[in-house]
């Protein structure tokens, strides 16, 4: 099929990362667990906090297009880290991880399967948010130079969170314990990072916290899509700050590759 | 590292002997510590190119480490090794390509079905074998849709064979491979590993089950306190050949046991004793169990 006609000629590295792609897509969308918890999870988020917290935020703006750039924010933190950290937590407990490394399947392809499921299921994420969002809560989408803004900070920031996610699978015993770490903060980030309330009403000191991690960059950089230029008077820095948003996310897409390269394991630790 | 060029003279420790180059497997005094403790502890092994052999040892030989340091899994502490010629350590996806792993572990869950593990699997190799024939051969054709989660440990088990042979390997490593199979799929399985030997395939087979080392190997070789304790035949292992064969009849209302290197001198001895069948007669020689019992309750 894809076997190149040269005498023991390897199947190329770009078949078998068309084969990973597709290996990932259906163990993602077949697992029933990993659809509800990523994919709807957000999306129960935004029908609740859209139908419950329907106040004006002053200006004319509803709090709903607020929470928009937030539960997008975390639709992509779901999609990536949470889904990266378990899943191969997963994989690497149950012999998955240790079964490829024996085959002559490139190493690379893995990784490039892994990033064609977090860009699919983010993808599906954000079309869904806003198709509910504007068809029912009458968010406003983005427009002109805005879609730039919300596909670059959407995609440094999956980027960040990848590999983040992938850095935290290789602290984690297995699935279990990683949902039981990941699980917790990602709810605890959220709520300090401005997804469910407005990020001025945090106090000062837990926007320092929310401000080393990812997830606060790319909600603020959401809300300057979202939100009129107007509201960014109510940010701490009263700008959008999106040089800084880019920085923090860079360092941390720098961060979470060296963890990467340095931690990932292909196999559970030898203990014996 | 430690080679001599002389040749080595009766009983003198094998690791003086050059690697075998025309061996599917040559391993020199392969040494893999943990910790302080030496879990293979200068093991020299041949494994010929076509033959099943099959390792033998109890848990926390050594068994399963010196397999994954053969499988490039683990690297060693000492000693040399060399698989189809490349030395694991270094063993690139050409060299994984010859290679067919089936782990103790097996392959892990999945979502996907038997076949869609089986082609995607095979899209990493060069020559695979096809899918629907694999699943042929190990007896899974009418689970082909079926998702590898919802199987029964046995049919799991098949499909980790599958799994490992749909590349064509040229050397298959088998670790344990019927823990959990009934008395049927056990045969089952046999008969696909010799018509996998048929085929030209090279084995190395770990297991507990010492019938099916009898079974299947052309070799065995039995591992204790992480070092090749003796390699043979199976009916030769332990002097198993020459061993004395234990006669038992009844005499007189008693039960009665000899020892005896004629066997068939004395049994017709004792015809001529009675005038017509002698009463509960019984040849035996020790079975593979007794011999291996015997070696690994005592570290040479």
């Amino acid at each position: 099929m894809t076997t190149s006609t040269a005498e023991r000629g390897l199947p190329s590295v770009g078949s078998v990362c068309r084969t990973r792609a597709g290996v990932e897509l259906k163990e993602f969308f077949r697992q029933r667990e990993s659809v509800v918890f990523t994919l709807f999870f957000p999306v129960i988020l935004l029908l609740v906090f859209g139908a419950v917290l329907d106040y004006d935020l002053g200006s004319g703006v509803s709090f709903t297009q607020y929470f928009m750039a937030g539960v997008i924010a975390a639709g992509i933190l779901g999609a990536s880290l949470q889904n990266m950290a378990i899943g191969i937590a997963t994989e690497r407990s149950d012999g998955t991880l240790k079964s490829l490394a024996g085959t002559p399947m490139p190493k690379s392809a893995y990784f490039v399967g892994k990033v064609v499921q977090v860009l699919a299921v983010t993808v599906l994420i954000i079309a869904i948010l806003l198709g509910i969002g504007a068809g029912f809560y009458g968010v406003q989408l983005p427009s002109g130079a805005d879609w730039l803004t919300f596909i670059w900070v959407a995609a440094l920031g999956s980027a960040a969170c990848t590999l983040l996610g992938i850095a935290v699978s290789s602290l984690a015993r297995n699935g279990r314990s990683a949902s039981a770490t990941v699980t917790p903060v990602a709810l605890v980030l959220q709520f300090i990072s401005g997804v469910f309330f407005l990020f001025s009403q945090v106090p000062n000191w837990l926007q320092t916290v929310a401000a080393l991690f990812p997830l606060k960059w790319m909600a603020q950089g959401l809300r300057s899509v979202f939100l009129p230029d107007a509201l960014a008077a109510e940010e701490p820095a009263g700008s959008w700050e999106l040089g800084r948003v880019a920085l923090v996310l860079g360092i941390w897409c720098v961060v979470g590759l060296v963890l990467c390269v340095r931690t990932f394991r292909w196999q559970d630790r030898v203990d014996r | 590292m430690t080679r001599s060029s002389t040749v080595p003279a009766a009983g003198t420790h094998p690791s003086s002997a050059p690697l075998d180059p025309d061996a599917a497997i040559s391993v020199r005094g392969l040494v893999k510590r943990y910790g302080d403790r030496n879990a293979v502890d200068g093991l020299d092994l041949d494994i010929r190119r076509g033959e099943i052999f099959a390792l033998l040892g109890p848990n926390g030989a050594g068994k399963t480490t010196t397999v994954e340091v053969l499988e490039g899994y683990r690297e060693r502490d000492a000693g040399e090794v060399r698989v189809l010629g490349v030395d694991p350590a270094r063993g690139g996806r050409r060299w994984k390509a010859e290679l067919g792993i089936v782990l103790q572990s097996g392959a892990g869950d999945s979502q996907l079905t038997c076949l869609e593990l089986l082609r995607a699997q095979a899209a990493y190799y060069p020559e695979p074998r096809d899918p629907a024939e694999v699943l042929e051969l190990v007896g899974l054709t009418e689970k082909a849709g079926a998702r590898g989660r919802t199987l029964s440990g046995g049919q799991r088990r098949r499909l980790d064979v599958a799994l490992g042979i749909v590349g064509r390997p040229r050397l298959l490593f088998l670790d344990e491979p019927t823990t959990g199979f009934d008395p049927e799929a056990r045969r089952q399985f046999w008969s696909l590993i010799r018509s996998l030997r048929d085929l030209g395939t090279t084995m190395l087979l770990t297991t507990h089950y010492l019938d099916e080392a009898e079974e299947l190997a052309d070799r065995v070789g039995v591992i204790a306190h992480g070092r090749l304790v003796e390699v043979a035949v199976p009916s030769e292992l332990g002097g198993r050949g020459q061993a004395p064969a234990v006669v038992h009849w009844t005499e007189d209302g008693v039960r009665r046991t000899a020892e005896t290197a004629t066997p068939t001198a004395f049994v017709a001895e004792l015809a001529a004793r009675f005038p017509g069948e002698v009463p509960d007669l019984a040849v035996a020689r020790p079975t593979l169990e007794d011999v291996y019992l015997r070696m690994i309750g005592e570290p040479s």
